[in-house]
């Protein structure tokens, strides 16, 4: 049986959920493995955030937002852009591949790039294979 | 068919450790074995933070001589930087640590020391302690002792804003002068520590070289060692604990070879054994050629015994008084009689205390020149500072944007492994006689042989029950035949 | 308390013993300790030893204060002793709360530590190929030493804890502060963290605060700092922000930046998360490209960020090879 990766999605309310929204109602085909959590801005990511996705099993994580200049609370998504950068160079030092955490930004009328930018991710962390991250952790418990 | 004794734990050492003692037929000892079995992995975890932070790292390796770690961190970063260092910085770098030492050397001498030479070495091991010393001395010394340890350790807060886990050196300097005012409160408490150096030397002087037996079992006992000496010296072959060249000496008195920091690799390697994390440093010309005495031995010690055995003077004068008192007693130079480094320690103290001085008086110390931006990161640094239980030898590389790509511990105690675990095979194989029982007080023995080493973790000087637990099993035929322990 | 004296044993895992210097800091207060307690273990200053404590019945202690992390089967084992023979214990300072210092090590192989401190270090004896091992043979006798693990945990990722008293090491009256509420009986809920303030270093910290706008990252060497001002705003990064307070704020005090040794605020769990959110936010930028230039002047956001709490971390360690 083919892994299926199991991808956490992070959507901003206003742009990000919205085109997400519209790939659904415009019956657009796309891969079914983001479980998708709405958020009011794509500033609400703390790191903690994807580093628990990532604990609890997440072969992937993907956090939308809106595109630059069009943050509904204006400079929210630039926050996020700031604390993205920051996690990602943490991420390297723990030795999880770049392609499993991503930083898109997706308009509310862009429901086909969404379904894009999730077929893209799918099929990349396929290729990636499954997290190690929790088998680690459960037999780095299981060994004490 | 053998039998062994285990002594497990040990206490009053680096970290934990263990003594494995295997005794032949007849019930003489055959083979010792001395174990750490402890390995944290600091030389390569360090690799890849910033190598400024190195010295506030490495403090962590020890937390009684946490400075001597940072100082030498900090050298080695200074070397890294093009050695760009104001010397205000060395001197309040310098001044601190002479308070550091004040502090271990206070905390070694009555809790661990003392014990034996107030109480006797094998006095009920219920007292045989600081309450005990206490006890018989009184309490007035045991409120002296804690406040004189009290006054090294705010004289350290003071210079350098924390005492264990300092995080004062960065490359350039130190991040924080002394003010005026701050030199007002220190200056008494010098005065005070000086006094303190020569009241315990009048102890030393009385309950021990008063004492015949005492005499007898430094000069004459079971804990000798004929191995070489090693300890930094100054320009004038001085004793100095902050800066200077390592200087060797062999046991009859030889200069071996004098280096600077930067080449300590071509003088000293270290050895590796299957049954213990530590390793043995030799002397890297020689070759390793096991655990041997002699004149030939590549094997040394690094003590305040060998500090002062590879000095020809002291730096300061009063010290330099009890530097000449003491090997007149003992009698020759170098001395190689290993419980004569409770002495040193008293001695060295002294010129601790009037380098204290000595910085108090001295018109620059509360100047604003102790820091400069270097300009140049040159990459490769070697800092060496005499702990003060032995040489520590910290050596670091760093890419050009001053990332830590290497780093190399030679670390005090370290230095003295191979001598560690010979003493402590000679003491047992010269106290556990064939067909004796050992008693009590001969387990104390042979614990006496390391702890004239002051092994890193030296205790403060406070009414803990100061005792080594020891058990000692002996098997007959497989089945356990005797037991000894000694509790607190 | 009841008229017997209480008993308490001090242990040491993957320490550094300033966890029991702190305890000895607190001067002529640890009199009084001697006087309320029998101690019945603490390997730096007292005989008792392993055998006493298999000895004792369980929870005959009536606490244990255990700091170092856990790092080989000796320290684990002693853990669970201890845990065993004890009705409370305390997790005690910086290794045994978060994992410490040695922590780091969680972001390298074991194979990598051992290569390095006994093969390929530069001082190694020339073509050494041994490395210790738990058991060995000389002269004919078996040897044994403790089994080194692949990674660091905390203690509670090994026995249950009761209380954390964070630090590294903890400030001498927060460990008085500790002692005498066990030996009078006023202790909070179990699981807290004691000895500690529930706000963050800045609240104790008396440099003045503005405005935070960095455009620029400096490390500490870099710039003269101001000794007044808050130093994340002179663009030292500094993880006060992140970390429980009361520790005097002994760090910035000496005028060097604060590096997270107390851990984390209370409900946080990841605090580098926090140090990484922190430093992000007051990034004064929109241009991704000059962010990542500005990020550039933060090396090892890893080790700044997880200086002494990487295996409590939500990741805890590398990805092993």
């Amino acid at each position: 049986m083919a892994f299926e990766p199991r991808i956490v999605g992070f959507l901003c309310n206003w742009c990000s959920y919205t085109g997400a929204d519209l790939a659904g109602t415009s019956r657009v085909k796309y891969a079914p493995n983001v479980r998708i959590i709405r958020v009011m801005c794509s500033a609400r990511i703390d790191p903690t955030f994807v580093l628990k996705a990532l604990s609890e099993g997440a072969d992937g994580v993907l956090i939308c937002g809106c595109h630059p200049g069009d943050c509904h609370y204006v400079e929210g998504n630039y926050k996020a852009v700031r604390r993205f950068a920051a996690l990602k160079r943490v991420l390297r030092a723990y030795g999880i591949e770049e392609e499993r955490v991503r930083l898109e930004w997706v308009s509310a009328s862009e429901g086909v790039r969404f379904a894009e930018i999730v077929n893209d991710m799918t099929e990349r962390t396929r290729k990636l294979g499954p997290s190690r991250v929790k088998p680690q952790l459960m037999a780095d418990a299981a060994a004490r | 068919m053998s039998r062994r004794i285990s002594i497990d734990p040990i206490t009053r050492l680096e970290g934990h450790g263990k003594i494995e003692i295997f005794l032949d037929d007849q019930g003489a000892v055959e083979d010792c074995y001395f174990q750490i079995p402890e390995l944290r992995g600091f030389e390569r975890f360090v690799v890849g933070r910033p190598i400024e932070e190195l010295p506030r790292i490495v403090t962590r390796i020890c937390g009684v001589c946490p400075a001597s770690h940072h100082l030498a961190g900090a050298k080695a970063v200074d070397g890294c930087f093009g050695d760009e260092v104001p010397p205000l910085a060395h001197k309040l770098r310098e001044m601190y640590y002479n308070a550091h030492y004040i502090h271990s050397h206070i905390a070694h001498f009555y809790a661990l020391a003392a014990p034996d030479f107030i109480l006797g070495p094998d006095a009920d091991p219920a007292v045989r302690n600081i309450l005990g010393v206490v006890a018989k001395v009184g309490l007035e010394i045991g409120g002296k002792v804690i406040k004189a340890r009290a006054q090294a350790q705010e004289i350290q807060q003071i210079i350098g804003g924390r005492t264990t886990h300092l995080v004062w050196c960065l490359p350039g300097g130190v991040s924080k002068g002394l003010k005026p005012e701050e030199l007002e409160k220190i200056k008494p408490m010098v005065g005070e520590l000086y006094d303190f150096t020569q009241f315990s030397l009048k102890l030393f002087r009385e309950a021990v070289l008063g004492n015949p037996g005492y005499v007898e079992l430094i000069l004459n006992g079971p804990y000798t060692l004929q191995v070489q000496n090693m300890g930094l010296v100054d320009e004038n072959d001085a004793p100095n604990f902050y800066h200077g060249k390592v200087r060797v000496v062999d046991c009859e008195g030889k200069e071996i070879c004098k280096y600077a920091p930067r080449e300590y690799a071509d003088h000293v390697a270290e050895h590796v054994e299957p049954w213990t994390y530590l390793k043995f440093p030799y002397l890297k010309k020689r070759g390793w050629n096991g655990f041997v005495e002699g004149v030939d031995s590549s094997l040394y010690t690094a003590t305040p015994l060998a500090r002062l055995n590879v000095a020809d003077r002291m730096a300061t004068p009063r010290a330099q008084e009890a530097f000449e008192e003491m090997f007149k007693t003992l009698g020759k130079k170098p001395c190689q009689a290993l419980l004569a480094c409770h002495w040193a320690r008293l001695v060295e103290m002294v010129q601790n205390a009037e380098t204290l001085q000595r910085y108090c008086a001295d018109p620059e110390i509360t100047g604003d020149a102790y820091r400069v931006v270097p300009k140049q990161i040159t990459g490769e640094g070697v800092g060496i500072v005499e702990a003060m239980r032995g040489t520590l030898t910290h050596h670091y590389t760093c890419d050009p944007k001053g990332i830590c790509t290497s780093a190399n511990l030679i670390v005090g105690t370290t230095n003295n492994n191979a001598p560690i675990h010979m003493v402590t095979r000679k003491a047992a194989a010269s106290l556990i006689k064939p067909g004796v029982e050992p008693t009590q007080g001969i387990l104390n023995m042979i614990e006496m042989a390391f702890r004239a080493f002051d092994p890193c973790y030296s205790c403060a000087t406070h009414s803990l029950p100061g005792q080594m637990p020891l058990e000692v099993r002996i098997h007959k035929n497989g089945a356990l035949y005797r037991e000894f322990r000694r509790r607190c | 308390m009841a008229d017997r004296k209480l008993q308490i044993a001090l242990y040491w895992g993957a320490a550094c013993g300033g966890c029991d210097v702190a305890v000895l800091d607190t001067n002529e207060f640890i009199l009084d300790v001697a006087a309320l307690a029998d101690i019945r273990l603490w390997p730096i200053a007292t005989d008792g030893k392993y055998r006493d404590v298999e000895a004792m019945a369980d929870e005959e202690l009536d606490l244990t204060i255990f700091s170092g992390a856990i790092r080989n089967s000796e320290n684990e084992k002693m853990a669970r002793m201890l845990r065993q023979k004890s009705k409370l214990l305390v997790a005690f300072g910086s290794c045994a709360h978060l994992g410490g210092i040695p922590g780091l090590a969680n972001l390298f192989d074991l194979d990598e530590i051992l290569k390095t401190a006994y093969l390929s270090n530069p001082s190694i004896e020339p073509g050494n190929s041994t490395v210790p091992r738990p058991h060995s043979e000389a002269g004919g006798h078996a040897l044994e030493i403790p089994q080194l693990y692949p990674r660091v945990y905390k203690l509670d990722q090994v026995v249950d804890v009761d209380y954390y008293v964070p630090g590294c090491p903890p400030a001498p009256a927060q460990v008085k502060a500790v002692l005498l509420a066990v030996a009078t009986g006023h202790l909070p809920a179990r699981g807290s963290v004691v000895g500690a303030s529930d706000r963050a270093v800045c609240d104790e910290c008396g440099r003045h605060k503005a405005e935070k706008q960095v455009q620029k990252f400096y490390r500490p060497w870099q710039i003269i700092q101001k000794p007044e001002e808050c130093l994340l705003e002179q663009g030292i990064p500094c993880a006060g922000s992140a970390t429980r307070s009361g520790c005097g704020v002994r760090c910035p005090n000496s005028g060097m930046p604060c590096r997270g040794c107390y851990g984390p605020l209370p409900n946080v769990k990841d605090q580098g998360a926090k140090i990484l959110s922190a430093l992000a936010s007051i990034i004064d930028s929109r241009d991704p490209e000059q962010i990542e230039r500005i990020l550039d002047d933060v090396p090892d956001l890893v080790g700044l960020a997880y200086r002494f709490g990487l295996p409590a971390s939500l990741l805890q360690r590398r990805i092993g090879a």
